[in-house]
This record gives C-alpha cells, structure tokens and sequence, in this order.
C-alpha cells in the first residue's frame, strides 16, 4: 500500500492514495503511445493501431437499425415520449421488469438456448466492472482470498480488490498443454494457500476466457462445480464473452452443469454468474452489467448493492424492447458469430503468414499471439518488455503484453481484433508482415504457403524465426526507450 | 473491523426493538427471515457469505423502507384503487416533465442520438471514458452555477460523475474514510446514508443533534459535543456532511450555519461534504447560498481548506430524473478527483444518457425557464400542503426548499416517546393509508415529527390526502380537541411567523426561533 497522502493535513483513505487501482502500471505506455499518435486512415496512416482495446465494433449498424426501426423503444422521440415520465422516476432496484425478462430470455439465447434463465435473479450493475465488485462484496470479507486462473484479465486487480480489500491468488495454467485450466491446478492453489492459513472463499474465472480467447469443455467445467461443492467454497463464472463463440463447439455455461449434474454434486447456494452486453453486443457505453446467481441471499444482498450501480433507466427501457425481439436477436447472434469468425481467421492467416502463430481460440475478441520466438531471452520478462516496444514503435501497434494478464511465460501477447474495420486490421496485417520481411530480408511469396509441404513450412518457419529473433536483437542493442507520456484516458476500462 | 451495531443511535428504543416491534404487525417478508429462530441450514447458508450479507447495514429494515413496502402492496390509483395507499414518503419531483417533454418534441437531434444531424450512435455505443464526456461535463457545471446565481464557478475537470449521488456519497467515503472512521452528520438526516455511507465502506457516523427548540439549525455546541462523543467512542473523525438543503428538513442552511462549518472543519483540520442534491429546488424568497459561497467570501478558495470541501450534486431531485442515475462529486483536491475517477469505473453514466442531458442542459434557455417554472410550482404545491396541514391543525416546519415538508405530530403522540411516534406511524399508514415517514427513521431525537411529500403525486391526489388525514385527526380524541383550540393555536403561531420574518429580515445574522 502506499503512504498515506496527506491533504492541507487531512488525510485520505488508504484506497484512495495506494495504486490498487492498478493504473500507474508501466502497461498503460502503449495506451500514452496510442493517444499521442492514434492510426486514422486518412488524417494519421502511419499512427499506432489500436489492438489493446477489446471491444465489439462488427455489428453496431444493427443495432443501430433496429433502433431506427423502433423509435418506441426511445423515451425521447415522439413516439416514445409518453413513457418520459414514467421511466425518469423508475429507480426500484429490481430494475424494470420488462428489462429483467428480455435479459433473461437473450442470455437464453446466446446460450443456444440449451438453458433458461429467471428474470427474478437477475441482478444489475454498472458494468461487469461493477458486478465483478459487488459479487466480492457479498461473498468475501476483506482479507479473504479468491483464486483466479491466469492468465487473466488485468482489470480483475482492481475489480475485485481495490475497494473489496480481497486477495486474488492465481492459479497457473501454462502452454504446455494450451493453457487450460485443470481441477488438479485449482486445488493445488488452493491448498497452498490453506497452508498459508489463507482463507479461500472461491474461484473466479472467465470463460470464454479473456486474454485466451478459448472455453472450458464440460468436463472440467463439471468437475470444477464438484470442487468447490466439496470444498463448499464459491464458483463465479465471469461469462461477457459467451455471445462471441464463432466457431467449434458450442459454448457451456456454468448454468447448464448446474442442470446437468447430479443433485447431491452441486451446491448452487456457492454458483453466480457475473455477465455484461459489452461485449456480446459491443455496447460497453450503455454499462450493463448482470450478476445472476443461484443463492437467494446474494441475490438480495447484490440487488440492495445495485444502488450504487444501476442501469440508466433509459438503457433499461430500450434494451427490454430490443432483446425481447426474437428475430432481431437470432439475426444478431448468428451475423455476430459469422462476422467474428471471418475477422478472426483473417488475422490469424495473416499472422500465419509473418510466421506467427496463436492459441487456437474460438471465441472473444482477440487472439492470444505466441511471440517468444522474437525474445531475446525467452526466460525473461524484461525482454517481452523490450520486445513490447519494438511494437509499438517500429511496428506502431498497441497490444498488450502476456506479463500484463499475469501469464507466468514470457513471449504471449494479446490482440485485438474486432474494434476496428477490416481496411485497419489489413494495414496492421501489412505493417506486421513488412516489419517481418524487412528484417530477415525474405520475401516471403504468399501463394506459396499453402502449397508447400508441411515439413518444408515447419523448416522454413524455424530459419524465419531465428533470423527474426537477431534481427530483434539488433533492435534490442540499439536500445528504445518507452515514450512514457501520461494518458488522460484510462485504459483500463477497455481491456 | 465491521460494527454492526450502530453507535449513532441515541433515542430510547434501540434499533433491534423497533424492528421486532415492527415485525408484530406486519407480515414479514424474505427479507426478515434474520427475525426468526435461525435454522442451522440458515446459518450455516449466512457463514458462507461476506459479513456485508449478514448485517443489517443496508438498513432497509428501517421503518422508512417499509413503509414504501407496505404500499407496494396496495398503491392508490384514482381510477383502478381509489382506496389504496398514497406515497407521501418518496421524496420525487413530478411536477416539470411537461417541460422536458416538450423541449424532446422540439431538438429531435438530441432524441435521435444525432449531431448536426450526423448519427452518434457508434460512438455512445463504445464510449466508455471514465473522464465522462467533456460536453457533459461542462453543462453539469454551467448548470449547478446557473442554480447558484453565477456567484461561484465550477471547473468541469473538477467532476467526478458517479451513478447517482448514492454512489457520489459512497465513493467520497471510500476516499475520505478508513474503515472504522467517522463521519458526523446533523439529525435529522436522510436515511439512505446509513446505507450509502456506512455500509461497504465500514464508516461510522456520529450525530450532531438538532432539535426543535432553534428550528433544527446546526449550532455550535451541538458540533463539539458530537466530536466528543465520537472520541469518547474511540472513533477519528474525518470529517462533517450536511445535506444542503436539508432532507428531511426542508431548509437551506442558513450562512451563519454554514459559516459555523467552515471554521468548524478548519480548526478540526477534517473534510466537509455538502450534499447539494436539492440545491434546484429552493422556492423560497431567499436565495440558496452553497458552501462554495462561503468559501468565496471567507476568501479561501485555493486554500488547504478549500480543498478539504466537497460538493456532492445530482439530477435526480431537481430535474425529477432519478432513474437517469447522474451524480457528481465535485473537489478541489486534485488527488479524491483522480482517486474518485478510476472508482466511478464501478458506477458509470449510461453514455446514451451523458448525451441527452449534455444537450438539454446545454440549453441556456430551457435552463433558466425551467428553474424558474419548477420553483414557482414547488411553491405553489408547498404551500397547498401546507395549508392544508394547518386546517387539520398540524403545523410544519417553515421550509423553503426540498420535496417534502418536516411536519410537527408531536401533539398527536399518546405519549412523548418513539413507541407512541411509532404506534401514530402505524395508524396513519394502515388506517389512513398513507406512507409518510416518521422522524425515528431519519434519526430525529424528537418523537412526533414526519415527513410528508408534495411533489410526487397530482394536486388531486394531495388534496385526497389531506383530506384523509384530517378526518382522521378530528376522529381522534386528541384531533377533537385541537380542532377547537387550532383557530387559537394557529393565530398565534401566524403572528410568531410572521414577526420572525420580520426579525430575519433586519437581523439576517441572528438565529429566528423558528425556521
């Protein structure tokens, strides 16, 4: 924590003056780069594109359709304005019930609708930010313990623990098995931290999973819901990308184990589901965020703790209208998974090209990108630093670097690639293969690659990359220096 | 690290006895299932929970919540339940939208998620700044000056916006108090604070009392005693919140108050909040003086002191906009501003609704018409309950400003206890059914004394209330007898009200009897 700040005297809180709000990190430099020198197609072509950002910008002019289609839906147009009044004083903390039944039924939905969901345990909050918040609030005291698989989403250090006074304990999942989550990790963490004399009240993760891009399989999902059963410790499944599934299998939902298994398996008093139109439906401005949980008294208790959060009235009113509509809904999931599934495969092609590969990922909004081949020294987390800059300032992209999500190896970086259009996502494309190329001096023929034979591919990649990595070294020698100007945006808020 | 029981109540009955006295005559609903044995399954349920489940710091056990309970369950409708509960008890401001509604019908841009007729819609969609839009912003601020008469200025970079003052109050706390710190705040006082203040963040509060003899006006040994009290409770104080004016007194602080808490606040090197919520909502001939006011003419703005005080504003009582959720801390301590900021992550305003109201506040025009218009019918609406009150021989506090007059019951009371306010309460919400809300819930140190809304019903509705409430007052022995001496009562008092208005007017400096 850091010391207590004094104000003409008067101190302020320890919240308030320690760096829990994980902000001065030295992360955000690509966020400063970025402002200083963001991309515009044609007012700055050679400024930073912005791939840190994850964010659902492929299916807005629907929404923006439907809304144009709907003009009841808006308290403020002629046709709606009757409801002006009405929907100004509505501030019951239960929300809207109209607003309740439609998220319910589009969580349904986006789900497959292999599983429903009550309207009367849906819960709001401003944001998932905000959920994630009171969630800790009602399960944990301060000093308590979460476990969180890593690598994990960087907000979470806020989220769960700013204000929460929570510890989050991670447990480790690594690539050599594509970093999936086990049950033998999550009750290795936790016994670790018993030993301690820690006191752990549950496990948080995300799934589909920010920064992987991945879902847990069934399986594992059941047998984590046996775990902290046994253990009678909480399960909060964090689910704001469950609409971004483009490809595979279908997505699991913690909710549809609690159905599938065995009564005497399951305790749903330790099960909650934290969810957010953010993401599924890019709409992040409009702060809708859902804790829906199997426990009465949390449902209570996080329904009194909306007060602190509610959704606008306004939002709620015309997002009961638009959810409730079936056919827009089915038009929106499908179109949003085809166009998620085009923009993916474009850029992991075109990474593929520049010799570069991911994890294989069938959801979220960006990819996790394997870039240790490019380290100096694969061991080292000073170098994917260094290595972090080379991007941002010679390739001019921001995406941010594994050691931000906590991952435990050097080299993973995320991006992302649904918060821009398909002309930015080529130029960035570009940028990477030429930077590439430039530096290995290979030009590589594109039609080539997928002709040739895969042991050739494999030999040709390994010589890319070792050239790659003393052509970085180079650079590394030459030594950069990070731009560390001050961001007045925080970039938190979009990760 | 948490106290569950409140160290801030100083009347006679103690919490936990009201709540099972009121759990005799109402049914009781999941919420107070804490009331009954406790099972070992239900025990064992509330262990695996954070202790913040478990107590009751949401204070929605509070008579002041149930009361809006009891009315869910049977709400008047003029045409559907004519005989149903009327709400006097949410202190709402219905009486402009008319005027919104009509400045909508006129700027389709700003209904149309358009500027200069370019849609915006993408761009609301993924705004997400915490900073909040600077047009926003800027309106905010230009409006709380317009409110002020332009005598102060606000710094738009100074706002924090947060999801309701609710939150506004609770993020100050985070940032101002540790858990276990003190706040002091003047009785009565709004009930939600026991919530918004208290709860997440672990504060305390530790009342000033104010009582009936000066009007409820804040003075300067109730200040000390309640620095007192909190030390001899072990408790630090960080710092004193008002609300300004006053909920549920109907009052504007008068300077001489304010002044009092300025050099209060200095020599105690604390923080002072003002919670300006119903700033908008002055109707009387005296102009609101905010403590930005004070600040200026005490000439310490830039100052330590300066940066030790903090506004909290909202729009949910002046525009009538509650379900907009907008609220705002404004500081002049660069370091809350930053730390205030990176909080209202948890608590943003929806950007659909930053826009629309950056749009209508922008309006100069619809500003200062509609803060004229709303004053004249907050007036005129007081004045009906007031009158009305009176023919029932009940008088009111004076008040001139805020949603809600602070009505004297006392005579009313079988005896001068919070058992008899409580025993009144009952029989006003379940015989005469209506929600008002008695003085206990606000921490008042008075039995008798209730707050009653005006502005969140139709004229019709109101004059049905009073009437209600009369002919229960003259079915009552009590009322029998104070319907013959009222005329008396009342001529006197008129005589009182007006000499005072008199004295204040020459004296503006000294404290009236009677407020």
């Amino acid at each position: 924590m850091g010391s207590l700040k004094k104000n003409g005297g008067a101190i302020l809180s320890r919240i308030a003056t320690n760096d829990h709000h994980g902000e001065n990190s030295e992360y955000f430099d690509g966020w400063k780069s970025y402002d200083k020198d963001p991309f515009h197609h044609s007012r700055n072509p050679c400024g930073i594109i912005q791939m840190g950002l994850a964010e659902n910008q492929l299916c807005l002019e629907l929404i923006e359709g439907w809304i144009k289609d709907n003009p009841k839906a808006s308290i403020c147009t002629p046709e709606g304005v009757g409801q002006f009044g009405d929907i100004a004083i509505f501030q019951d903390y239960h929300g809207l019930k109209e607003f309740r039944q439609a998220i319910a039924h589009f969580m349904g939905k986006a789900r497959g609708g292999r599983v429903t969901f009550d309207p009367e345990r849906i819960v709001m909050s401003g944001g998932a930010t905000g959920a994630n918040e009171t969630i800790m609030f009602c399960l944990a005291d301060p000093g308590d313990v979460f476990l969180v698989p890593s690598p994990y989403y960087a907000a979470f250090d806020r989220d769960l623990r700013w204000r929460t006074g929570v510890e989050i304990i991670p447990v480790h999942c690594y690539s050599s098995n594509s970093f999936k989550l086990t049950v033998e990790a999550v009750e290795w963490a936790y016994k670790k931290a018993q030993e301690s004399n820690k006191k752990v009240k549950g496990l948080i993760l995300t799934n589909p999973s920010n920064p992987l891009g991945t879902m847990l399989d069934k399986d594992t999902l059941k047998n984590l819901v046996r775990f902290v059963t046994r253990k009678n410790i909480h399960l909060v499944v964090d689910e704001i990308y469950a609409g971004t599934v483009f490809a595979g299998e279908n997505f699991v939902s913690v909710a549809e184990v609690v159905n599938n298994v065995d009564s005497y398996e399951v305790n749903v008093d330790l099960i909650h589901i934290v969810y957010s139109l953010s993401k599924d439906m890019g709409l992040p401005g409009f702060r809708v965020g859902i804790i829906y949980s199997y426990n009465d008294l949390v449902v209570s208790c996080a329904r009194k703790m909306s007060s602190f959060g509610l959704v606008s009235s306004q939002t709620q009113l015309m997002l009961a209208s638009m959810l409730s509509d079936d056919r827009f809904v089915e038009i929106f999931l499908t179109e949003n998974s085809r166009r998620l599934k085009i923009r993916h495969e474009d850029y992991t092609s075109g990474l593929k090209k520049a010799g570069i590969t991911c994890l294989t990922s069938n959801a979220g909004l960006f990819v996790w990108m394997d870039l240790r081949h490019l380290l100096r020294d694969r061991n080292s987390f000073e170098s994917e630093i260094e290595l972090w800059h080379i991007i941002i300032d010679k390739v001019k992209l921001n995406v941010s670097p594994g050691s931000s999500f906590h991952c435990t190896e050097p080299g993973w970086f995320r991006a992302c690639f649904a918060n821009m259009d398909d002309d930015t996502l080529h130029a960035a494309l570009r940028r990477i293969q030429a930077f590439v190329s430039k530096n290995h001096k290979i030009v590589e023929n594109s039609s080539d690659s997928d002709q040739i034979v895969q042991s050739n591919n494999v030999k040709k990649q390994k010589w890319k990359q070792s050239n790659l990595r003393l052509s970085f070294r180079r650079l590394y020698e030459d030594g950069l220096s990070s731009p560390g100007i001050m961001s007045p945006r925080s970039p938190l808020l979009r990760t | 690290m948490f106290l569950l029981a409140s160290p801030t109540t100083s009347h006679s009955i103690p919490t936990k006895t009201l709540i099972q006295d009121l759990s005799l005559s109402f049914s009781l609903s999941p919420h107070y299932s804490s009331l009954r044995p406790k099972s070992l399954d239900f025990k064992k349920k509330m262990k695996q929970l954070s202790t913040k489940v478990t107590s009751n710091g949401h204070g929605q056990d509070s008579s002041y919540f149930l009361g809006w309970e009891e009315y869910e369950k049977n709400p008047y409708d003029e045409i559907k339940n004519p005989n149903g509960m009327i709400q006097m008890g949410l202190a709402e401001n219905q009486l402009c939208f008319d005027l919104i509604e009509s400045w909508l019908a006129k700027n389709p841009d700003a209904a149309s998620l358009k500027r200069n007729g370019q849609s915006i819609f993408r761009e609301l969609a993924l705004f997400q700044d915490y900073h909040g839009m600077p047009e926003f912003k800027k309106a905010m601020a230009e409006f709380m000056e317009e409110i002020r008469g332009n005598r102060v200025t606000f710094d738009p970079k100074k706002i924090v916006l947060a999801a309701g003052s609710t939150s506004a109050n609770e993020t100050l706390m985070f940032c101002l108090a540790e858990p276990g710190d003190a706040f002091l705040l003047p009785t009565p006082y709004y009930p939600g604070f026991d919530r918004d203040l208290k709860w997440r963040t672990g504060a305390e509060i530790v009342p000033i009392h104010c009582s009936s003899s000066n009007g409820f006006q804040i003075t300067e040994s109730a200040l000390q005693q309640a620095y007192q009290q909190a030390q001899k409770l072990d408790l630090k104080v960080k710092g004193v919140l008002v609300t300004n004016p006053s909920n549920p007194l109907g009052t504007a602080l008068t300077r001489r108050e304010l002044n009092l808490l300025v050099d209060f606040i200095t020599s105690k090197n604390i923080h002072l909040i003002s919670d300006e919520i119903y700033s908008g909502t002055m109707f009387g001939f005296e102009q609101f003086i905010s403590v930005m006011d004070v600040l200026k003419d005490k000439k310490l703005e830039n100052t330590d002191v300066s940066k030790r005080v903090h506004v909290v504003y909202s729009l949910s009582k002046d525009l009538g906009l509650p379900g907009f959720r907008v609220g705002a801390i404004y500081s002049n301590d660069e370091m809350i501003v930053s730390a205030a900021t990176k909080m209202s992550s948890f608590g943003l305003v929806s950007s659909q609704t930053q826009y629309l109201l950056s749009a209508l506040l922008s309006d100069k025009k619809f500003t200062s018409q509609y803060l004229e218009e709303n004053q004249k019918r907050l007036k005129s609406r007081q004045k009906r309950l007031v009158s009305g009150l009176e023919s029932a021989g009940i008088t009111c506090l004076r008040s001139n400003a805020g949603l809600f007059c602070w009505v004297d019951m006392r005579h009313l009371l079988d005896t001068n206890t919070f058992e008899a306010e409580l025993d009144l309460w009952k029989k006003i919400v379940y015989n005469v059914k209506l929600n008002i809300s008695p003085g206990s819930s606000c921490h008042c140190t008075e039995p008798g004394w209730f707050r009653v809304c005006f502005a969140n019903m139709s004229e019709d509705t109101l004059d049905l209330a009073l009437k209600r409430l009369k002919t229960f007052v003259e079915s009552t022995d009590c009322g029998r007898m104070i319907s013959r001496s009222s005329h008396e009562r009342l001529k006197s008092l008129r005589k009182k009200t007006v000499s005072n208005w008199v004295f204040r007017v020459s004296w503006s400096d000294r404290v009236p009897d009677e407020r």
